[in-house]
């Protein structure tokens, strides 16, 4: 690769890392102030992240709402994917529409959708609402993935299970599954970050009655700034990297982002 | 095969269809219903019907709004996507080991929370601990400048946020680009810059235009940026933190579920747009 194109990739990495090594910088401060660089060096901001209850509560309601919405989203999406690839069900392909719509639209539309139908049900503010609206938001990643597993299935497995004699049931049990369970995790890792950085839908569902995380820290950025803004923001950066490098060391990473020929090394 | 009954698959696909249309589809409907509800400043809405959040799209303040917001939105667009063509190029390039690391990294930043990319840019560009700093040490620049709040912070942070989900829409088509094609090319004589503007932005003319118009929708929709970097004036503010605005401060969901609405119809008609124009050029 020639020297034009190092030094331009090396520049687009700096813009990317500038706002991490900010935030970093930010949450390592001594006095409960926003220097950067850096005045003193303290990680106590990040021990308060656990200890002090409205950040450790922001942080169990984001941890909950997104392990919820992963679950939420995989369940939807399993059946659905599994049903449209082994039956090639008519309307198949309006089906699979809908599970990526979500993702699509812009999030303050379906936010507003969310706010308009939980206020009229009278549930509005309840922390399941939010679990089930991320739910729905991030199905389409646990459908993209797991339609793709099940696509890189040999179909001669498939039939030579059903000449042996085996019915639907012990067909999903035996050979599907442990095949697409991957894919399942990948998917549902995928909504799990998603949901725990995801602001507007959780503002808006149940944004006054539980902080998230996300926003616990726009609320911070209004009164009362503190370090421990910047090591929130560094714990969930690190926590993204943790589960992508996940993906990326055990799964085909450059496959689920829609690579197909893999050139030899 | 063919003797297989589809009995089973629509009953496996009831139940995800059952909750994908009661949760998505049937609170949009009620969206549409709230659009036209009375204002009730004590609560969301107040039943009845009216078109008055309809009619105020129609004033000059509001055409004001969008035309600001279809600016930042579609020069944060471009910006990012002129970015992650050339990125995303040079890394399909390289080594699948470094095609891992470079989407990790990705899928990190596309991952953050704009809550967070917000806060780290209106750091990165404030006057007392930002970028401006670093150039007067450089001394590209005589004193520090404050650069946020204004449209070019809302502009660059969104270009930021949105890179990522450039690079992912982008990758799959140029990692596919054939290395021979372009080997051809450089065989031929031309130089790598050459090859790269006539051969391989032609070839992703379509994912370049798929791109443009998702990272516009993204940024449209975009809400913590332009409300921590953009000015305070509401005359500068984007659609969204309108919409939020309309739905929370002022109390006033009917008004925030209709422009909810614009926004939807806006995106699908984009969508659709894109897809023909796409779909036929082939």
């Amino acid at each position: 690769m020639s020297w034009g194109a190092r030094a331009f990739l090396g520049v687009v990495a700096l813009i990317v890392a500038a706002p991490v090594v900010v935030l970093a910088g930010i949450s390592v401060n001594r006095e409960k102030a926003l220097y950067f660089p850096p005045r003193g060096f303290s990680l106590d901001w990040f021990g308060q992240l656990f200890t002090e209850p409205a950040w450790r509560d922001a942080l169990m309601t984001s941890l909950t709402v997104a392990a919820g919405a992963a679950a939420v989203a995989v369940a939807l999406a399993l059946p659905l994917a599994y049903a449209c690839w082994r039956w090639s069900l008519r309307g198949g392909g309006l089906l699979y529409l809908l599970g990526l719509a979500p993702f699509i639209l812009p999030p303050v539309v379906s936010a507003v959708g969310f706010l308009s139908f939980w206020a009229r049900l009278g549930v509005w503010g309840e922390l399941w609402t939010a679990v089930l609206s991320h739910g729905v938001f991030l199905v389409t990643l646990p459908l993209v993935t797991v339609t793709l597993g099940l696509r890189s299935i040999d179909r001669h497995v498939v039939e030579a299970a059903e000449t042996m004699g085996a019915n639907e049931v012990t067909l999903a049990r035996t050979i599907v599954l442990p095949l697409v369970v991957p894919y399942m995790i990948s998917g549902a890792a995928f909504a799990f970050v998603l949901s725990l950085n995801e602001y507007i839908i959780a503002f808006m569902t149940i944004g006054f009655t539980h902080e998230t995380l996300p926003v616990k820290i726009f609320n911070s950025l209004r009164y009362g700034y503190t370090p421990t803004m910047g090591a929130a923001a560094v714990v969930f950066i690190g926590l993204a990297v943790v589960v992508f490098g996940l993906i990326g060391r055990f799964g085909d990473l450059p496959k689920l982002m829609g690579a197909v020929t893999r050139r030899t090394d | 095969m063919s003797a297989r009954s589809a009995a089973p698959g629509y009953a496996l696909a009831f139940g995800p269809t059952l909750g994908l249309g009661l949760l998505f589809l049937v609170p949009f409907g009620i969206m549409g219903v709230t659009s036209v509800a009375l204002r009730n400043p004590r609560g969301f809405y107040a039943p009845g019907f009216t078109l008055d959040h309809y009619e105020r799209f129609l004033s000059p303040f509001f055409g004001r709004i969008l035309l600001d917001s279809v600016l930042i939105c579609g020069l944060a667009a471009l910006i990012s996507v002129m970015i992650a063509f050339p990125t995303t190029w040079l890394v399909t390039r390289l080594s699948r080991r470094a095609q891992v690391v470079f989407l990790v990294a990705v899928l990190a930043v596309l991952s953050l929370s704009e809550v967070i990319v917000g806060f780290a840019w209106s750091k990165l560009l404030s006057r007392s601990e930002g970028v401006s700093n670093i150039l007067v040490m450089l001394g590209l620049m005589a004193e520090p400048a404050a650069w946020t709040p204004g449209f070019a912070a809302v502009v660059a942070a969104l270009s930021y946020a949105t890179l990522p989900y450039a690079a992912l829409v982008l990758y799959p088509t140029l990692s596919r680009i054939d290395p021979e094609v372009t080997e051809a090319a450089e065989t031929l004589g031309a130089s790598p810059v050459r090859t790269f503007a006539e051969i391989v932005v032609p070839m992703a003319r379509a994912p370049i235009a798929a791109c443009l118009i998702m990272a516009f929708v993204f940024t449209l929709g975009a809400y913590a940026i332009p409300n921590l970097l953009g000015s305070g004036n509401p005359v500068r503010w984007t659609i969204t933190v309108h919409i939020t605005d309309q739905a929370f401060q002022q109390s006033n969901l009917p008004f925030a579920a209709a422009m909810a609405i614009l926004l939807l119809i806006v995106t699908l008609g984009l969508i659709w747009v894109t897809q023909r124009w796409l779909g036929g050029g082939r």
